[in-house]
């Protein structure tokens, strides 16, 4: 690890010494631009909705980007302060410092990168580096990577790395190629066919040195020094026909989350969608079997992920709606999605002047079926090679189900309607771990209506109400917003929790918000109470606890 | 070692900046590869409208002022391209997850734009996007010459306007 390390601040002194003395010309056609985001927040306890004392009565999340680019030649740096983190993100992002910085250099054919870098193989499925900033998700590589394309078409991608853990590095290293052939750019270049097929496959190998362990029934198990990972994907499209899948596979790989099994796991993805102008439909299903791949064996939280599993359910934007969001469980879930989106014509009875937009969805995720192994009465057991489980079989309860509509109407120039109802079925004792807590079924109802007062300004309504019986009970939001584009923003807001079983719980949580944008910087001041929830960005999500305060937000890129 | 390399960077960077001061160059868009709906690959540094000014438009289904930036946009985009020949491009964040669903939902709303798929955020990065809905007009030279963030209903009369400057030959406050 050292060496590579070494090997990268090496490369990068030796390019950045040759760039300032010999390349004074090039120079001066250099760019710097960068982005500025500042998250800050005065806390004041509550202990009626649960936000407690901060000692620090106040902390403060930013980071700033640099970012240096000269024709084929580019370098960037981000500089991240946590002081400390503001309640929700992890503890040991506390401090100051420059997690990131790379070089990068491209030509026609080649693209080499050295320092720390994100990356995709497919979509993900052995490997994905990337970040959530908001969320204080990062599992960026440091280390080498080269990208080849000798013809047309064909692109070849070679890195290896340690991934980044808080202000630290992990354990293991990282290692990975990957091929993708456009088959028409390379056999077709005068794009006769409209058939179009795209194929890609991958390799990944971690390694982390090989360790011995004592599990419960007094085995001493092996651990294997290196872990492998291979996919294959191929998207085929013709019109407005398209079809897509990726499956991966994983080689034995113990380890905390998987009860250290010895079982390969894998992992198929297919995707088929049609759509035409007004008209779109796709229909998705995904089948995850022990697949959580991290450069650390007894990683268990949201760091040194090396593969990204892509949950197959909506991600939704209201605050109710996205109250019970799902959370992928790596360790074996079978997924189904469907959605059509629908345009009623302008001109029609139900279309009126503007159309209508109609959007439908619905999702399911139920466990894999495990049956115990010959001569075992239990699955998962470590040590073993854990359990058998039929391929294409779901389970038999659902971990979360989503049917949700969305209609959305313009009836003349100046009002507009969004009316959406969703029923979700959310499995609460396996999503956020809490075991024994019951189910949540619930119907949530939003109307979104904006009208414009004039040109630049504007008041949007928004009444969201959720049902259910299970958790917290029924909530009601009511939410109030008057801009004056593009600067201003004033916002008032009350979520209610008025369903509460515990009649003493019931809660009002009011905020106000304003915000002045200006080109790209923006600056926005919320005060109130925030309750305790999840927020989803990605595939990532994270707890953020109920809060009560001020919260300042300002963001800037040039 | 490290902190050299940091100094190193600074100086670098410092180096870089007065040196813009006297080229008073603008930034053209980055080279990055993102994929088409169809699934072609292509670089963002060639993306033009032929001379003519292109607005280029970060947005992800999950986010809704960015919907709402959009159909506000689809309404008059007609009448936009007609009078001043602007293109949008709109490039989904969405990740993996969601990729497959940018087409199906673009098509479905009738939406007209260039749309590029960003799944893993190269783009965004170059950009230095931070928060979404991020607007930037691009003009006739591949040069970015004004930028915005979020999204209130009217502001799309500010970025019209921005792009009538642009035919006219005005200069445009780069904030």
């Amino acid at each position: 690890m050292k060496t590579i390390y070494r090997f990268a601040v090496a490369a990068v002194a030796v390019f950045f010494s040759f760039h300032s003395t010999y390349a004074q010309g090039i120079l001066e056609g250099g760019r710097v631009s960068g982005n500025f985001q500042l998250d800050a927040q005065v806390y004041r306890a509550d202990s009626a909705i649960g936000a407690f004392e901060v000692e620090e009565k106040m902390r403060m999340n930013s980071f700033a980007n640099l970012l240096y680019t000269n024709g084929n030649f580019s370098a960037g740096m981000r500089f991240e302060s946590y002081l400390n983190p503001l309640l929700g993100f992890d503890e040991r992002y506390k401090g100051s410092g420059v997690p990131y910085w790379f070089g990068s250099w491209r030509n026609e054919q080649f693209e080499i990168t050295v320092g720390h870098f994100y990356e995709q193989f497919g979509s993900g499925m052995v490997l994905r580096s990337y970040e959530e900033r908001n969320l204080g998700y990062d599992n960026t590589i440091r280390g080498a990577k080269v990208k080849f394309s000798p013809a047309q078409g064909v692109v070849l991608k070679g890195l290896i790395g340690t991934q980044r853990f808080f202000w630290e590095q992990g354990p293991g290293i990282v290692r990975g190629l990957d091929g993708d052939f456009a088959l028409n750019d390379i056999f077709d270049k005068e794009g006769k066919l409209k058939t179009r097929l795209t194929i890609g496959g991958s390799f990944v190998s971690k390694y982390q040195p090989l360790e011995e362990i004592l599990v419960e029934n007094g085995d001493l198990l092996v651990l294997p020094a290196n872990v492998g990972a291979w996919a294959a994907r191929f998207n085929l499209s013709n019109g407005g026909f398209s079809l897509d899948g990726e499956y991966a596979n994983k080689m034995n790989d113990p380890s905390s989350i998987n009860n250290y099994i010895y079982k390969n796991g894998e992992s198929l993805l297919l995707q088929a969608s049609y759509s035409t102008r007004g008209f779109g439909a796709i229909v998705s299903a995904k089948r995850t079997d022990n697949m959580s791949f991290k450069s650390k064996r007894t990683e268990t939280g949201n760091t040194l992920d090396i593969n990204y599993l892509p949950a197959l359910t909506r991600q939704h934007a209201y605050s109710l709606s996205a109250m019970y969001p799902y959370a992928r469980q790596p360790n074996g879930e079978m997924a189904l999605q469907g959605q059509i989106n629908y345009k009623i014509k302008k001109g029609t009875l139900l279309g009126g002047k503007y159309g209508t937009d109609i959007a439908v969805n619905y999702s399911r995720v139920t466990p894999i079926k495990k049956n115990a192994l010959s001569g075992d009465t239990l699955t998962d057991v470590a040590g073993t090679l854990g359990y058998e489980s039929p391929f294409f079989a779901f389970g038999d309860s659902a971990y979360f189900s989503d049917f949700n509509i969305e209609v959305q109407h313009k009836f003349n120039k100046n009002f507009k309607l969004l009316v959406s109802y969703l029923n979700l079925t959310y499995d609460i004792a396996v999503i956020e771990g809490h075991p024994g807590e019951e189910v949540v079924k619930a119907n949530i109802f939003i109307v979104d209506g904006t009208y414009k007062l004039t040109e630049k300004q504007a008041i949007k309504v928004e009444y969201q109400h959720l049902f259910t019986k299970q958790d917290e009970g029924e909530w009601l939001q009511f939410l109030v917003e008057y801009t004056f584009a593009p600067k201003w923003y004033f916002t008032i807001s009350d979520q209610y929790n008025y369903g509460n079983p515990d009649k003493d719980r019931r809660f009002h949580y009011p905020t106000l918000s304003a915000g002045y944008t200006r080109g790209s910087n923006r600056l926005s001041v919320t005060y109130g109470k925030q309750r305790e929830g999840i927020v989803c960005v990605g595939g990532v999500c994270r707890n953020v606890p109920a809060s009560n305060g001020l919260t300042i937000t300002l963001t800037s890129s040039f | 070692m490290k902190k050299i390399i940091f100094l190193s960077l600074l100086v670098f960077l410092f180096a870089g900046a007065n040196a813009q001061d006297e080229s008073k160059s603008l930034k053209k868009l980055p080279a990055v590869s993102v994929k088409t709906l169809d699934g072609k690959t292509i670089n963002t540094a060639e993306l033009s409208n032929n001379g003519k000014p292109m607005i280029v438009s970060f947005w992800a289904l999950w986010c809704k002022p960015c919907i709402n930036e959009l159909t506000t946009i689809a309404d008059v985009y007609e009448d936009w391209v007609e009078e001043t020949g602007v293109k949008l491009v709109a490039v989904s964040i969405d990740d993996s997850r969601s990729t497959s669903k940018v087409g199906p939902t673009v098509n479905g709303k009738g939406w007209d734009y260039e749309v590029l798929l960003d799944a893993n955020g190269d783009f965004k990065r170059a950009m230095n996007v931070n928060m979404i809905p991020h607007t930037f007009l691009i003009n006739g030279n591949g040069e970015i010459v004004w930028q915005h963030t979020s999204f209130s209903e009217g502001s799309e009369l500010q970025l019209i306007e921005m792009v009538r400057k642009l035919n006219r030959g005005e200069s445009i406050d780069s904030h």
